[in-house]
């Protein structure tokens, strides 16, 4: 399974890379593996709120829906629309496709994600 | 998971790295490499299951032939010996025990049940139950046997081919043969759950994993329980606990050919003629989305903001690539062509009733 330093991780297996004030949120290299070949993801709009440990959409795979959580709290300011059309680009490299960017509303809530070396421990223990 | 059974092929799935996860008290392969190309390898060449989680309970003694006319559904007393009939084992009010298949086996008064792996225990108990004045011998001997499930349309080639099994060739659909393979014996099936000809061997677990490397020396696709429930979907089969269980009959699930009222007797009779004459209240359908959603089992069905049944099982089809499901739902609704929609997590996409099977099956024989 593959991290990427300098990012935070969530429990339920996003990711956040921080650029100022704005969160860019993907998924992880486990999250994509354990579901498969992704068919469909289900974003959020342009200017739709998000809140942290709170449900922004999801990802479908053949097989199940996942609901995607936001890491933090804040409004959307861009999707990924090749996600689109092409929703496999997660299995191919899961940490260079985004899916939303967060202007973040409580930065502080950062402090409560992993870094790549706990979060590397906590898939180990799944 | 130190409670999951495994089955004999369980060293394989692991040397395959198969991504495995429980089903039906066992530790199954749901995928060896991805969901789609062991699809595709089943419709448009061969792929094999390991379905040796499956129940064998055998039936026999001087009353057998009554006594599971009496629990199943369908009709056994114009079966001769090779044939296989599908069918339910109901509870008085109609609800499903569980659908299985009835094998009549070349030994007079010898019947063979395959039931669900995870209905095994239930099953056994329901049987058992039921059997008092009955001049029968109940030998659950599901841990005893394996199963390898060979489907797709170069199935009879293979069997013929790679395993040597000529009479492959001459055997029908629903029908079986006792025979051999390797000097071991076998009994090989013309019956599958993917749409798809094909046939499904059961023999000792020894047995079954000799035949199951053979066929992988072979370049037989090895599939996980991953397609087999995609393919089995697509062809509109319904799966136990989905579109069949304690709550919802077989006439609810459009399997009322499977079920001969006209036999005077047999558990869930009169619940079920009473179903027949007077209708039910929800009806098994298949729903088209004209919008792009996954609809999955549990998600609502709604009419006029109404909510009117839910989804049992629902895919993107790999076939077809169209989004549809079948879903259990108020019978007024239920004509072809009526719009309704699907809530998906927040939001409500368009859809349209349609026949439950969303691709053709391909049975050769």
């Amino acid at each position: 399974m593959k991290t990427v330093e300098g990012l935070y991780y969530s429990e339920s297996h996003e990711w956040v890379k921080v650029d100022g004030e704005v969160a860019i949120i993907g998924i992880t290299d486990f999250a994509q593996k354990a579901m498969g070949d992704i068919v469909y993801v289900d974003m959020p709009e342009v200017d739709d709120e998000v809140t942290a440990e709170e449900e922004f959409g999801a990802v479908e795979s053949v097989k199940a829906a996942s609901d995607l959580i936001s890491p933090v709290s804040g409004t959307v300011t861009e999707i990924n629309e090749a996600l689109e059309d092409e929703s496999g680009l997660l299995n191919q490299d899961p940490y260079d496709n985004w899916i939303i960017k967060v202007q973040m509303s409580e930065p502080e809530e950062l402090d409560r994600l992993m870094d790549a070396d706990a979060y590397a421990a906590f898939c180990a223990q799944q | 998971m130190e409670d999951l059974l495994k089955t004999c092929l369980y060293d394989r799935h692991e040397a395959l790295k198969a991504q495995m996860s429980p089903f039906g008290g066992f530790i199954m392969p749901i995928q060896y490499s991805n969901i789609v190309e062991e699809h595709q390898a089943v419709r448009q060449k061969a792929g094999m299951f390991d379905v040796s989680h499956m129940g064998e309970i055998f039936v026999s003694g001087t009353d057998a032939e009554a006594f599971i006319n009496h629990i199943f559904t369908n009709d056994i007393r114009i079966m001769p010996a090779g044939k296989i009939q599908y069918g339910m084992m109901l509870y008085p009010d109609g609800g499903v025990v569980d659908d299985l298949l009835v094998y009549k086996l070349a030994e007079p008064d010898h019947y063979l049940l395959v039931v669900n792996a995870a209905n095994i225990a239930k099953d056994e108990e329901w049987i058992r139950s039921q059997s008092s004045g009955y001049e029968v011998c109940i030998d659950n001997q599901s841990d005893r046997w394996g199963e390898v499930a060979l489907q797709g349309p170069d199935a009879e080639r293979i069997a013929v081919e790679v395993l040597g099994l000529e009479n492959a060739r001459d055997l029908a659909f629903y029908t079986f043969t006792e025979t051999s393979w390797n000097g071991a014996p076998i009994l090989l099936s013309r019956t599958g759950y993917t749409g798809e000809d094909g046939f499904e061997f059961y023999a000792a677990p020894e047995v079954i994993v000799a035949l199951w490397d053979k066929l992988m020396e072979n370049g037989v696709t090895p599939c996980g329980l991953g397609c087999r429930d995609t393919l089995r979907f697509e062809v509109g089969l319904p799966l136990y606990g989905h579109e069949l269980s304690a709550e919802i009959s077989p006439i609810e699930a459009g399997l009322s050919m499977f079920v001969k009222t006209d036999k005077e007797e047999f558990i869930g009779h009169d619940s079920i003629l009473r179903q027949k004459t007077e209708g039910t209240a929800r009806k098994l359908v298949g729903i088209e989305l004209t919008e792009k959603a996954i609809p999955r089992a549990g998600y609502p069905v709604e009419c006029d903001g109404e909510v009117i049944g839910e989804v049992t099982t629902g895919y993107q089809s790999i076939s077809t690539g169209k989004y549809v499901c079948m879903a259990l739902i108020n019978r007024a609704y239920a004509e072809t062509g009526r719009p309704v929609s699907v809530r998906v997590r927040k939001k409500t996409f368009a859809g349209v009733i349609c026949k439950k099977r969303f691709y053709d099956k391909n049975y050769k024989k």
